[in-house]
């Protein structure tokens, strides 16, 4: 997994609230056996005409945020299905940060694993964010991950919570499972005192 | 056996929660921050969010730590016509097949396409016996919270996790908080659990459970079979919560009991013994609680594209210029827009084109014989076509053997094999671009059963009735 230190990009400006997994990549992207490539999948329905090309009226196809690797988006972003392909598909794409005032639990916990950093802001933030990332390339975000900050172009400072153990997984690009792995010899024990107090199981 | 504790047994007794009680019994090791590692008792795979995490597993050199506690069945990309000679889109084949390597390969249990306990994850862990009370059950699939109807704490996870639980039988967890959502009375008649956990999202919003556990009580949610409450388990994730439980009781150990891999003898004794502990404790704290009264609920259907657009079947499609939040209300006029309808117009007038009945929230045995139990003796609409497929072959055999295929078929509904289905469309099973669909699935996202296909959910008794009037009628008023 990639780092995740400091990011300064455009932010794309997704006004929706409850954008779901389905939308940021339909079922019939789901049939790979790879987790890369999924950039073309990316929001497939509203970013593409039937025919396959580009709706120009789609955000992320406006020449301003072509680029971005920021978005900034309503409540309740990635809720519904677990398909890891959506932050698979984001950051194929080359989106790195989500901004919204809520994420759905299993969404949130898959950007960690991806080295895409999810950040809740309060209403009022995501509304002065938003008014950035409306300014397209006039108005960058830039967001430090060890100082917890997303700095707006007029100098104006949001500061973030996040989990302790996630930032640092993030910050050094840490896999789960080998730090897990260290923790055999707990896991064992577990195992066998189960034997014991729930022998069905 | 008595030296069997009960649930999470300490010495300082706070009252606690059964979410608690479940979390205390699986913490394998706990960091200063609260970060935990919880074992995982059962993991349930399928083919389109595990193929990944077993690539992942092979590039490092690792195994799968308990085979045991796996178990891998195909359901999202199966056909539901003949399959005995094969899948003919060639990806849906590859990752069956893939699925079917990584089982041989790693040494876990797998139920094929032509296996007749094959069917939806959801439905073949109960009906195995695979899920029990107290246990802890993830699967890379959000539904997971179905399991939760057996006391289970069970919740969906990313393929990352997916691998993670391959690789260490445990996941990195924080503790989620408490919730509680009792819904008192006793539900009127044609009035059923998919209606109730409808009301439910409705009342708390899509996102009204995030970072929350729900636990569902009260007279309603206790007189609900285990069908019944695993469907309102299983929709709790579109309410948002991690995951939804019901305490466990006479019905749940019934349903168990003799299931094949369920435990026997002596085991089974101990295990009802200990799952008997599993209740939440008097004078627990819950840091939500919603109440709502189930004797006043109606038959709903959801009007938008989103769960929590719901609206009793005697109602109307609301207006979204009631809503005061600007983005929130430029969500609702968007969701009109994309499922063709009006504000005001009555819900009993809106025609259907096709009709679902099937999927992880209402493929079980209960809910085919609902959806019978309306269409015996009437034939579909002209013009609509309806389809059943059951959740599991073994609720497709239990089907037949009541006759129930029959009355499907006779009343012009096509009699399928089991699988996902269109529930989300990932096998051939699927809505044209505006067609219109009553569909007993969980999801009316914007082209979840077909590019531009609009769905609207409902109970299969009100999915069965509106195969037959051509439109949504109040399945109350049935004869």
């Amino acid at each position: 997994m990639d780092k995740f230190t400091q990011l300064t990009s455009v932010a794309a400006p997704m006004e929706i609230v409850n954008v779901d997994t389905d939308m940021i990549i339909p079922k019939q992207y789901l049939k790979t056996i790879k987790r890369t490539g999924l950039a073309r999948g990316l929001f497939a329905e509203m970013r593409l005409n039937e025919d396959g090309t580009e709706n120009p009226d789609f955000v992320l196809n406006k020449p301003a945020y072509r680029q971005a690797q920021i978005l900034v988006a309503g409540d309740n972003f990635g809720c519904g299905s677990s398909r890891e392909h959506a932050p698979w598909a984001l950051l194929d794409f080359g989106i790195r940060c989500v901004i919204s005032t809520s994420f759905a639990d299993i969404f949130y916990n898959n950007c960690f694993k991806n080295g895409i950093l999810p950040i809740r802001v309060t209403p009022e933030e995501l509304e002065l964010l938003m008014d950035n990332a409306r300014r397209g390339g006039n108005a960058r975000l830039a967001v430090d991950l060890e100082a917890q900050t997303i700095t707006a172009s007029d100098g104006e400072v949001v500061s973030f919570d996040i989990d302790p153990f996630r930032k640092h997984c993030l910050l050094n690009g840490l896999d789960d499972i080998g730090l897990t792995m260290e923790k055999a010899v707990e896991i064992e024990h577990y195992e066998t005192q189960n034997v014991d107090t729930r022998p069905w199981v | 056996m008595s030296g069997i504790p009960a649930a999470g047994q300490r010495d300082n007794a706070k009252p606690r929660t059964l979410y608690d009680k479940i979390w205390d019994d699986h913490v394998v090791s706990r960091q200063e921050d609260g970060t935990c590692l919880l074992y995982i008792d059962r993991h349930l795979v399928h083919e389109v969010t595990s193929p990944q995490a077993f690539e992942g597993l092979r590039l490092a050199g690792r195994k799968v730590r308990a085979p045991a506690r796996t178990l891998a069945v195909v359901d999202h990309n199966v056909p539901t016509t003949d399959r005995s000679k094969g899948i003919d889109d060639p990806e849906s084949a590859q990752q069956v097949e893939t699925l079917a390597g990584n089982a041989r390969d790693f040494g876990v249990e797998y139920f094929n396409e032509l296996d007749k306990r094959q069917g939806i994850v959801h439905v073949v862990g109960p009906e195995q016996g695979f899920t029990l009370p107290g246990t802890t059950i993830v699967c890379g699939d959000s539904h997971t919270s179905t399991h939760g109807a057996f006391g289970a704490l069970a919740h969906g996870i990313g393929t990352s996790e997916v691998e993670h639980v391959l690789a260490t039988q445990t996941l990195i967890q924080k503790k989620a908080r408490n919730m509680r959502i009792t819904v008192d009375g006793q539900l009127p008649e044609g009035v059923s659990a998919k209606d109730v956990v409808l009301a439910i999202i409705g009342e708390i919003g899509t996102a009204g459970g995030t970072g929350h556990v729900v636990e569902f009580a009260g007279e309603a949610i206790r007189s609900l079979s285990v069908e019944g409450r695993m469907t309102v388990c299983n929709m709790t994730i579109e309410g948002g919560a991690r995951a939804g439980m019901v305490a466990p009781d006479e019905k749940i150990y019934e349903y168990l009991k003799d299931r094949p891999k369920a435990p026997r003898g002596a085991a089974w004794d101990a295990a009802v013994r200990y799952w008997e502990s599993l209740r939440t404790d008097e004078g627990a704290i819950f840091d939500r609680e919603v109440v709502l009264d189930g004797a006043n609920l109606p038959p709903i259907v959801t009007w938008g594209t989103s769960p929590e657009d719901v609206v009793s079947i005697a109602g109307v499609v609301p207006n979204p210029d009631d809503i005061a939040d600007e983005m929130k209300r430029q969500a609702k006029w968007r969701a009109l827009d994309y499922i063709g309808l009006r504000p005001g117009t009555k819900i009993t007038d809106i025609p259907v084109d096709r009709v679902f009945i099937g999927s992880c929230t209402n493929g079980r045995i209960e809910d085919m014989r609902a959806a019978a139990r309306v269409v015996a003796g009437h034939r579909v609409r002209e013009g609509v076509k309806a389809m059943v497929v059951p959740g599991s072959g073994l609720v497709k055999l239990q089907a037949e053997a009541e006759g129930l295929d029959r009355i499907f078929i006779d009343a012009g509904i096509e009699w399928r094999e089991p699988g996902c289905s269109m529930c989300l469309a990932m096998n051939a099973d699927k809505l044209e671009p505006g067609e219109r669909c009553a569909s007993t699935s969980n999801r009316n996202f914007e082209g979840r059963q077909g590019f531009k296909g609009r769905t609207h959910l409902v109970s299969p008794a009100m999915a069965a009735a509106a195969a037959i009037a051509g439109r949504f009628v109040d399945v109350r008023e049935w004869r």
